[in-house]
């Protein structure tokens, strides 16, 4: 039962990432909800949520662009669960955040909101 | 063995709202050691949740999830009583499962 989709992981971008998933070309949409700071003191912790109120959302994703892979996390979309999933990521430089909707039908639909990092959360 | 999640499920109207904190490295296979060698990636890559038994929600994570996770879900129809499980594992095969109780 536990998959984990190497290709997706490894894209270097949002474009890459739905692709792997199988979803068509990814279109904004205002029924897609990231919520996330405007600036990001500490790269290494910084908390971001993803949601929506549509039906039919197979999963949700959220990506930071310009970190070495694109792809946070993808979490599988059931009944007894509302689409809305916090957590916290790394980011390595500021850069654009998507919240990411792949639908049922293979849609792709996201919203994206940069934010600004003072301190990277890679190391080096 | 890795040590315990923190599970707390608060009931919420119809729903649970479901918040866990794991506790892992999250090492992103980015970084270098004193010696300028690379510190392999070690992270969960695989999440998952049951409600009573049943599963209701599973996710793949990547590096890039900060360390020692924290993760919010809300889980319909779940009242207080109810047992909430959570399941990780990593990219060395470790694993770990921690239950809560709707509260």
């Amino acid at each position: 039962a536990f998959a984990f989709n190497k290709n997706a992981f490894e894209a270097k971008s949002m474009a890459d990432v739905v692709k792997a998933y199988g979803a068509g070309a990814p279109a904004e949409s205002k029924d897609v909800t990231l919520t996330a700071p405007d600036i990001a003191e500490n790269g290494a912790v910084v908390p971001m949520a993803a949601a929506t109120g549509l039906s039919g959302v197979k999963h949700l994703l959220v990506l930071v662009e310009k970190n070495p892979n694109t792809l946070v996390a993808k979490f599988d979309v059931t009944d007894a669960v509302e689409a809305n999933f916090s957590t916290r990521a790394k980011m390595s430089q500021t850069s654009d955040v998507y919240a990411v909707a792949i639908m049922n039908d293979g849609k792709a639909l996201y919203t994206k909101k940069e934010v600004k990092v003072t301190l990277g959360g890679c190391g080096g | 063995m890795a040590d315990p999640m923190r599970i707390r499920a608060q009931s919420q109207g119809n729903n649970a709202v479901v918040r866990v904190l794991m506790s892992h490295e999250m090492e992103t296979g980015q970084r270098k050691d004193s010696a300028g060698k690379t510190i392999p990636a070690w992270h969960i890559t695989n999440v998952s949740a049951t409600h009573n038994g049943k599963p209701v929600m599973s996710a793949e994570w990547g590096p890039a999830v900060a360390k020692n996770p924290f993760l919010q879900f809300t889980v319909k129809g779940a009242k207080a009583g109810d047992k909430i499980a959570v399941t990780w594992k990593d990219n060395r095969g470790d694993t770990r499962t921690d239950e809560a109780t709707v509260s």
